[in-house]
């Protein structure tokens, strides 16, 4: 049985592209079959971060309104067997998709993969509520700064009473909490909010801590996932995340300040 | 350690800490709003201008709450009117 995964956030910026990125590749690379959808309609970019932005032909409205079949419009990724990417819609229409539009694609990817990917538009409209309405589980992406938690906690009360499975009484979506853009060095200050102060206020399952570092911006230009660059701090972070998704132990790495050697601190190496 | 950092210490007030207690509160507060059904904040504004026709109140001398207790709820209403 397929899994319906959400990365979602309510506030924009705080690396849910990214985030859809390297979770989805992460689980192709660990052999399940997994599809990345992208719901921003309108400001299409997942394709741009997995690098197949030349590849679009067709786009999720596409198929919605039978202009081409599904697995016409499913990108398959170039690097790795078990990834497909399905684009948004760079149309202007809001209204482009539906509830019962995106519930046909869902059941129909459903049957072909293992998981699915959502990868939700910033805000709590119609596109974030269709991202995140038919998902099993949910990864909330926060930043350790007040707007973003307060956002995250917004989405979580979304999670809970507006998807589907609240609405059919079954059992609720299962939340995670991924936080990224870490600065471990501005925590010990006292400057940043800790890992431990966002989870006693979210109050759901800690999922990963991913650091600030200049391998995601290094990333997304190239249109690598970040996850592939498995040398840097961010990349190996998110790759214990899909980890403990997948249902490992893995312990938390990252979350104290790297401390430099004596070579680093004269050569200024990072 | 510099001896501002040894008060700053003991008060304990670091950006971060002040962060957390106003998400703390405000985060909170949202909660409790959100298991309340969408009519009460229009409610409270109704009962508030009734009650101006009579006596000058302000939006936040009235507050409204509703409490589940198993089978029933309960709407308390709690009105604050100004000393004469």
């Amino acid at each position: 049985m397929a899994k319906i995964l959400v990365v979602t956030s309510g506030k924009g910026g705080v690396g849910k592209t990214t985030t859809s990125a390297a979770i989805g590749t992460g689980l192709a690379l660990r052999g399940h079959k997994t599809v990345i959808v992208d719901f921003d309609v309108g400001l299409r970019n997942l394709d741009l971060i997995m690098g197949c932005e030349r590849r679009v032909v067709y786009d999720f409205v596409n198929v919605v309104n039978g202009e081409a079949t599904l697995t016409q419009a499913l990108i398959k990724d170039k690097r790795l067997e078990n990834l497909y990417v399905l684009a948004a819609s760079q149309t202007r229409d809001k209204d482009a998709l539906t509830q019962e539009g995106v519930e046909k694609i869902i059941n129909e990817l459903r049957e072909n993969f293992e998981y699915v990917v959502c990868d939700s538009p910033a805000g709590i409209e119609k596109g974030a509520h269709l991202a995140m309405y038919f998902a099993d589980e949910a990864i909330v992406v926060t930043n350790p700064e007040v707007s973003s938690v307060r956002d995250s906690d917004r989405m979580l009360g979304l999670l809970a009473s507006k998807s589907r499975r609240a609405e059919k009484g079954e059992e609720p979506i299962k939340e995670h909490l991924l936080l990224t853009r870490y600065n471990p060095e501005r925590v010990t200050k006292g400057e940043m909010l800790g890992v431990e102060d966002v989870e006693e206020i979210l109050a759901i399952r800690l999922l990963g801590v991913i650091p600030e570092s200049q391998a995601v911006l290094k990333a997304s230009n190239q249109g690598v996932p970040v996850i592939l660059d498995d040398q840097s701090d961010a990349g190996q972070a998110y790759s214990d995340a899909v980890d403990r998704l997948l249902g490992k132990e893995v312990p938390h790495r990252f979350l104290d300040v790297q401390k430099k050697g004596l070579m680093q601190r004269l050569f200024g190496a990072r | 350690m510099n001896i501002f950092d040894f008060f700053r210490e003991r008060k304990k007030e670091t950006p971060a800490s002040i962060a957390k207690e106003r998400l703390q509160i405000i985060v909170a507060h949202e909660r409790g709003q959100r298991s309340q059904p969408d009519y009460l904040p229009a409610l409270q504004k109704e009962l508030v201008e009734v009650i101006r026709k009579y006596v000058n109140i302000d939006q936040d001398q009235v507050h409204v709450a509703l409490e589940n207790q198993g089978s029933c709820s309960i709407l308390e209403l709690n009105i604050t009117l100004p000393d004469r």
